[in-house]
């Protein structure tokens, strides 16, 4: 099959960018994606040509580098699927398909179709762990989680932090992201002792890295590769509330330990 | 950092802002929709109704500066996110996609904006009942039963014959419906009062209560233009114009068009 890309080209952030357009030679249906734009890279790169940037690495839908907006799509025509698991044979024939970057303040444009998504570690570091003593691995079942919050966290445990949530978003919002990340650790009992620290401090990084805010749309979770659900969100907004209205840790006067 | 300040300065805190407002202007369309279909039992009641909260300004106080204050934050904060969320993404993308998002969850802003032109119109309308707003150059606030008391009747029904201030009216319940019907499944989630038993109901029962105040609120000035009232509203005339023929050296209250005397106290 052959189709037609629309590629944002951009040489670097601070040159203006432009889509063009790239004929593909006969493709195999069953190639991925990404394995397409290897193909155009290659006949690229053998023209001379400077190929086109685009961010991937495991190509198995678990490490969340890749992205790419496909016709309008995050991640491209399928729902909770990654660009790097779609198929050419989700295409058809002579489709013109355009490809851009995920657009937001926050996510800047470093080439091409390659944005940084830095900032989501920063949120992450802001609270995105807990604090233990890493030693040997503790006994199996020493601390008993029941199975609807396991389940749950697990749920918000499978974000891969890729940004379609931001990318989709109407506002450019990270909330779907810090909500699946604040829940994770919420829900399991090794979450607890930082739970309202940790709430406070990822959803001020998020607001200092200049994400938009909540519509309440549902984009986000209708493009994640993950089916991250749009629930997790009012689980944080609770959390956060409880946590301002808690207030900051008193300052210990003994310094306990 | 204090509470209030924390509150303002975050996302999440803003959204709290416009859930809880927005909760307590929901709760005062539904207590004013309830209060408004009394003009279905006729003159008396809602005459009664109106008479009741101007001479209790106990509640009437308090009512409108807590819903004058809910309106204030609420645009407030509405100014604040849209204006956030419009520097969120710089540069737009070439083919966008909705995903799922409704019209709409993505027109709150315009909705509210045709809201609030419409608050502010039917405030001057029918609270300050301006002479110049209404159509017909006399101030509504003189339409009087005989024992003295404000015709609310009268004065809903006349307002409603002139067919544009109908017609605007039913624009703005129409934007009211389609802003609940969003707002308020998003204010549980913004307020995180949600779960998965009724979680996945809200949307449904919020477009549900917002379809039904809709045809309540549209229910009045379809009936006022359908002919409702207009029996009342010649009684009103016939006893003005009686009133006129007795004392024909009193300026009129109703008759009164440009100027002069549009105080109307007395009986
Ligand atoms: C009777 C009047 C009104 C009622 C009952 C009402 C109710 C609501 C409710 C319940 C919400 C949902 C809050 C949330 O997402 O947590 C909302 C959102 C919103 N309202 Fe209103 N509202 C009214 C008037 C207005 C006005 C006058 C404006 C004008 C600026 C406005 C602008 C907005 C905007 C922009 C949102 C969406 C906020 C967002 O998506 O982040 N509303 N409203
Ligand atoms: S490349 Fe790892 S998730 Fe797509």
């Amino acid at each position: 099959m052959k189709v037609r890309l629309k590629v944002w080209r951009q040489k670097n952030s601070g040159t203006a960018g432009a889509f063009q357009t790239y004929e593909t030679p006969d493709l195999n249906p069953n190639m991925s994606f990404l394995e397409m734009l290897d193909v155009i890279n290659e006949q690229l790169a053998g023209r001379g040509e400077e190929p086109i940037a685009f961010d991937h690495d495991c190509r198995e839908g678990i490490c969340g580098t890749c992205s790419l907006v496909i016709d309008g799509k995050p991640h491209g025509p399928h729902h909770g699927i990654a660009t790097c698991q779609t198929y050419m044979r989700s295409f058809k024939e002579g489709d013109e398909i355009v490809v851009e970057p995920f657009r937001a303040r926050a996510f800047p444009l470093i080439k091409d179709l390659v944005v940084s998504r830095k900032a989501f570690d920063t949120i992450m570091q802001a609270g995105g762990f807990i604090t233990v003593r890493a030693g040997s691995p503790p006994d199996a079942n020493a601390i008993l989680v029941p199975k609807e919050d396991s389940d749950l966290a697990m749920d918000a445990a499978q974000c891969i932090g890729c940004g379609a949530c931001v990318a989709a978003c109407r506002n450019a919002s990270a909330m779907l992201f810090v909500a699946a990340k604040v829940s994770h650790l919420g829900l399991l009992p090794q979450g607890q002792p930082e739970r309202h620290a940790r709430v406070k401090n990822m959803v001020e990084a998020m607001d200092a890295a200049g994400f938009g805010n909540c519509s309440v749309t549902g984009a986000c979770e209708a493009v994640c590769p993950k089916s991250i659900s749009i629930d997790f969100i009012a689980r944080m907004n609770r959390d956060y509330a409880v946590a301002l209205l808690k207030g900051d840790a008193k300052e210990s006067a003994s310094g306990a330990g | 950092m204090n509470l209030l300040q924390r509150v303002w300065r975050s996302s999440l805190g803003k959204k709290y802002v416009m859930a809880l407002t927005g909760a307590a202007l929901f709760l005062f369309v539904v207590g004013h929709l309830v209060g408004n279909l009394q003009v279905f039992l006729g003159p008396e009641a809602i005459n009664r109704y109106g008479h009741f909260l101007k001479t209790t300004p106990e509640i009437l106080w308090p009512a409108r500066i807590g819903l004058l204050t809910c309106v204030g934050l609420h645009i407030f904060a509405a100014m604040a996110l849209v204006a956030q969320n419009r520097v969120a993404r710089p540069v737009a993308y070439a083919k966008v996609g909705a995903h799922g998002a409704t019209i709409a969850s993505r027109t709150m802003i315009w909705s509210g904006l045709i809201i609030l032109s419409f608050i502010i119109y039917h405030l001057l309308h029918y609270t300050l009942t301006l002479p110049s707003v209404n159509g017909y150059g006399f101030d509504f606030s003189t339409l009087r039963e005989e024992e003295g008391r404000h015709d609310i009747f009268a004065m809903i029904v006349m307002g409603f014959q002139k067919w544009p201030v109908s017609v605007f009216y039913l624009i703005a319940v129409g934007l009211l419906c389609t802003h609940l019907g969003h707002g308020v499944g998003s204010m549980f989630q913004s307020l995180g009062f949600k779960n998965h038993v009724w979680g996945p109901r809200i949307g449904g029962l919020a477009r549900t209560v917002s379809v039904v105040l809709f045809l309540g609120y549209a229910s009045i000035p379809v009936a006022v233009l359908s002919g409702f009232g207009g029996g009342h509203l010649s009684e009103v005339r016939a006893r003005i114009a009686k009133r006129v023929s007795e004392h024909p050296v009193v300026p009129g209250r109703i008759e009164v068009s440009h100027g002069t005397n549009t105080t109307g106290k007395g009986k």
